[in-house]
C-alpha cells in the first residue's frame, strides 16, 4: 500500500534514497542539505536500509567516492548545498565523464560571499557545463518522484550520465508538506537493479579513465553531448511511464499552465513555478492572457519545447534566481539562444528576482507580468534584464 | 616471508609501459604486482604512473585501474572497497598507488580522511621527492637542499615525515620500503594483505629523471639512501615499531656510510654547501635517536593503535 507521510523534502529525498535501493551513500553535512543526511543516517542505524554508509570528510571525497562506488557496481546517492557543490565541481566532470549514473540531491543554496544560507541557483546553475543533467522541483512529491525517475534515466544505456536533483533550501528542504510514497514492490518494478556501462572488473582488466590524445578526446565528449540528447527524448516517456505507474506525473521537461491561448509566458524554475500558477490564476481574472511554463529540466536544456511556446506567445518573460554577472541570469540566456534563428520570434524580457532567499510571491511575479504585458503592447523590451524589488 | 626464489614468476607490469629509464616506481609496481597477484583493484590519481599505464585504449597493467582525481585517491578508494563490500565479493585488494605530491600534500586531506575511518585498503605512496610527472616541482616530500624546478638553487625547508604523520591515526600498519630492498617490500605487501584496515606503506622511489643521475644507478641510489641512514626501513604493526633489516643494523652511528655518498651521486644536490650537508647529517643523527628510542621502548609512542 502506498503510504501517505507529511515531511520535508530533505527527508523525502532520504525516503526516495531508500526506495531506490542505493547501495552507497557517501555524504558531508551542509545547510540546508543535513537534513538529508541525518535521516539517512537513522534509516541506517535502525536497520532500515541496508547500506554502506561513508561519513567522508569532504564533499570532494563525497563525491569522488560515489564515483569510487559506481565504477565498483553499485547504485550511489549523495547530497550537498552551495559551496559543497563548488567543490565538488571538478568531481562532478570526472563523474560525467565517466559516464557513472549518479544521482545527487541539490539543497540550493545562495554561494558566499558573503555568507548566506537562503535559496537561489547560483550554486547549481554554475555546475551547468559539468555534463550532468540537471532537474529543479517545485514541491515535496517531486522530489520523491524526480529521484526515482533520474535513477531510471541515468541507468538506461542510452544516457549513462550523473543527474543532479535540484530543490530550494528552506522553501522546499524544511517544509512540511503531504507525500505519497508508493509501495516498495512498485517501486521495484519500475526501477530494475543497478546498471551502468562498465565496472572495475578482476577478470577484465581495464584502465578507466587514462589518457586520451586529441585523435579520440573530441569523440569522447560529443557521446556526451548525444546522450544528453537521448535523455531529451527520455524524460517525457520516464514521466508519463511513473505517472502511469504511481499515478503522478511532472510534465516531463516543461511544467506548463494555460500556455495554449497565453499572450504572456512566464517561464521559471524551481517553486516560482508555484508561485507562477497562482500569478496566472490572479492576472486571468483581470482578463490577462497569461500562461506559466515551469522549466523542470535545465540540462538537457528544452529547446524544442522553447520553441514551440516561443510560436504561440507575443512576449515571454524569463524569471531568473540566478545572475551571471556581466550577463544575464542563464535561463534568459538560453531562452533567447533558443530563439536566435526563428522567424517572427517573440520578445524576451528577463527577471532578477530572489537572490540569496528573497521571497518571490505570487505577488512579485504579477507585477513581472504586468512590466511585460506594458513591453508587450509597447513592442519593445526597455531593459534587457530588471532586477525585481531591487532597493534603490 | 618469501625468499628471493619463491617470488612470483608472473608479470602483471606488461612490457612496453611508458616510464623512464631507470624509474624507481616502474620497479616498485613490479613487485607491488609480484606480491599481490592480479586480484588487486588499483586506484591511480594525476602522478607518473598515469603516464606509466599507457594512453587510450592501452594499457601496461593486468589488473584493472581507476584513473581519478589528483587529491582522492583515498576517496576513491573509500568508494570500491564499500560497493565490494555491498556485492558480497571477497578477495580482491584494493589499492591506492599514488605519488608523493598525491599523498604528502595536495591529497593527504583523503587520506587522512580514509584511515580515520579504517577503510580496508591499502595506500601506497610512491616517493620520488617532487612532482615528476609534470617537469620535477617541490613538494612537501622534497629533502632540504635539494633542486627542483621551482627551488632552483635548493629546497630551503626539510621533507614531511608522512609514514609517523599516518602512523598518529593509529592505523594497524605503516612501513617504509625501498625497491632496493625488493624482498623487504613484498614481505610488507603480503602482510599488509592480510590485516583488516588501513595500511600505510611509503616506498622512497629514486627517479634518475628529477635527481640528476645515471639511470643505471636507481637500485644503488635507493642502497644508498638505506645504508647512509637516510631512509629508514621500519614497520610500525598494532603500534609496535620495529627497524627492518639492514636498517635494524643502523641504529650504531659508526655503522652508518656519510650522507655525503648518496648526496654526491645526485645532481639535484649539485649546489648543496658543506654547512648544508652538515645540516642533513644532523637530522639524520637526531632521526636515528628517535627509532632508537622506538626500538627500546616501541610501545611509547604509537601505542594506542587502530580497529575499534
Amino acid at each position: 500500500m502506498a503510504e501517505m507521510l507529511i515531511d520535508t523534502a530533505n527527508h523525502i529525498a532520504g525516503y526516495a534514497a531508500k526506495a531506490a535501493r542505493v547501495k552507497v551513500v557517501a555524504a558531508y553535512p551542509i545547510t540546508p542539505q543535513t537534513t538529508i543526511v541525518e535521516k539517512i543516517a537513522e534509516f541506517v542505524e535502525t536497520g532500515k536500509m541496508d547500506i554502506e554508509y561513508i561519513r567522508v570528510e569532504s564533499e570532494h571525497s563525497a563525491m569522488v567516492a560515489c564515483i569510487g562506488a559506481a565504477a565498483a557496481g553499485v547504485r550511489t546517492f549523495t547530497a550537498t548545498s552551495a559551496h559543497g557543490l563548488a567543490l565538488m565541481h571538478e568531481a562532478l566532470h570526472w563523474a560525467s565523464g565517466s559516464r557513472l549514473p549518479i544521482v545527487m540531491a541539490v539543497v540550493n543554496r545562495a554561494m558566499g560571499a558573503p555568507w548566506s544560507i537562503w535559496p537561489d541557483f547560483s550554486d547549481s546553475l554554475s555546475q551547468r557545463d559539468t555534463g550532468w543533467l540537471q532537474f529543479y522541483c517545485a514541491d515535496n512529491q517531486e522530489v520523491f518522484d524526480t529521484i526515482l525517475q533520474a535513477y531510471k534515466l541515468c541507468e538506461n544505456e542510452r544516457v549513462f550520465l550523473p543527474a543532479m536533483i535540484c530543490l530550494e533550501g528552506f522553501i522546499l528542504s524544511h517544509t512540511y508538506m503531504p507525500v505519497k510514497i508508493p509501495e516498495q514492490k512498485k517501486v521495484d518494478d519500475f526501477l530494475p537493479p543497478y546498471k551502468s556501462g562498465w565496472t572495475l572488473d578482476i577478470n577484465n582488466p581495464f584502465s578507466h579513465s587514462n589518457l586520451v590524445a586529441p585523435e579520440w578526446y573530441m569523440e569522447f565528449r560529443y557521446m556526451i553531448q548525444e546522450a544528453m540528447e537521448n535523455a531529451k527524448r527520455l524524460i517525457p516517456v520516464i514521466d508519463k511511464e511513473y505517472g502511469k505507474t504511481f499515478g503522478v506525473e511532472h510534465g516531463g521537461l516543461i511544467e506548463k499552465y494555460k500556455c495554449e491561448d497565453a499572450d504572456l509566458i512566464l517561464l521559471t524554475m524551481g517553486t516560482m513555478g508555484s508561485e507562477a500558477k497562482i500569478a496566472v490564476e490572479n492576472l486571468r481574472k483581470d482578463g490577462l492572457k497569461v500562461g506559466s511554463a515551469r522549466i523542470r529540466v535545465f540540462r538537457p536544456f528544452p529547446t524544442e519545447e522553447i520553441e514551440k511556446l516561443a510560436e504561440q506567445a507575443q512576449m515571454l518573460a524569463a524569471i531568473d534566481r540566478h545572475i551571471s554577472f556581466g550577463m544575464e541570469g542563464f535561463l534568459a540566456t538560453e531562452i533567447k539562444a533558443c530563439l536566435s534563428n526563428q522567424k517572427d520570434r517573440p520578445l524576451v524580457a528577463g527577471f532578477i528576482a530572489g537572490l540569496g532567499g528573497r521571497d518571490v510571491t505570487s505577488g512579485t511575479i504579477e507585477k513581472i507580468a504586468k512590466k511585460s504585458l506594458k513591453q508587450m503592447r509597447d513592442g519593445k523590451v526597455e531593459r534587457e534584464t530588471e532586477w525585481v524589488d531591487l532597493k534603490e | 616471508m618469501v625468499t628471493i626464489k619463491e617470488l612470483s614468476k608472473e608479470e602483471y607490469l606488461l612490457k612496453g609501459h611508458a616510464a623512464c629509464a631507470g624509474c624507481g616506481p616502474a620497479i616498485s609496481l613490479r613487485l607491488l604486482f609480484k606480491a599481490l597477484g592480479n586480484k588487486v583493484v588499483l586506484v591511480v590519481p594525476a602522478c607518473c604512473t598515469t603516464v606509466i599505464q599507457g594512453p587510450y585504449p592501452y594499457t601496461s597493467f593486468e589488473v584493472p585501474l581507476q584513473n581519478i582525481l589528483f587529491e582522492s585517491t583515498a576517496a576513491a578508494a573509500s568508494g570500491i572497497v564499500a560497493a565490494l563490500h555491498q556485492r558480497k565479493i571477497g578477495g580482491i585488494t584494493v589499492v591506492g598507488w599514488a605519488g608523493d605530491g598525491g599523498t604528502v600534500d595536495i591529497g593527504i586531506q583523503a587520506l587522512s580522511g580514509a584511515a580515520e575511518r579504517e577503510t580496508d585498503f591499502i595506500y601506497i605512496c610512491y616517493d620520488n621527492e617532487a612532482y615528476g610527472n609534470t617537469g620535477v616541482q617541490r613538494s612537501g616530500a622534497t629533502p632540504y637542499g635539494a633542486w627542483t624546478t621551482t627551488t632552483p638553487f635548493g629546497k630551503k625547508e626539510r621533507k614531511k615525515d608522512m609514514p609517523l604523520i599516518m602512523a598518529a591515526h593509529r592505523i594497524p600498519y605503516v612501513a617504509t620500503a625501498c625497491p632496493s630492498y625488493p624482498i623487504d617490500f613484498v614481505n610488507k605487501l603480503r602482510k599488509a594483505k592480510e590485516i583488516k584496515g588501513t595500511k600505510y606503506i611509503h616506498i622512497l622511489a629514486p627517479c634518475p629523471t628529477g635527481w640528476r643521475y645515471d639511470t643505471s644507478k636507481t637500485v644503488e641510489l635507493g642502497r644508498l639512501a638505506v645504508q647512509t641512514g637516510l631512509w629508514a626501513l621500519f614497520e610500525i604493526e598494532y603500534g609496535k615499531f620495529k627497524l627492518n633489516s639492514p636498517s635494524d643494523r643502523l641504529i650504531d652511528k659508526a655503522k652508518r656510510k656519510p650522507i655525503k655518498e648518496y648526496l654526491a651521486l645526485q645532481g639535484r644536490f649539485r649546489s648543496l654547501t658543506d654547512e648544508g650537508t652538515e645540516k642533513i647529517q644532523k637530522w639524520v643523527d637526531e632521526d636515528w635517536d628517535k627509532y632508537r628510542k622506538l626500538t627500546l621502548n616501541s610501545t611509547s609512542d604509537f601505542a594506542s593503535y587502530g580497529t575499534t
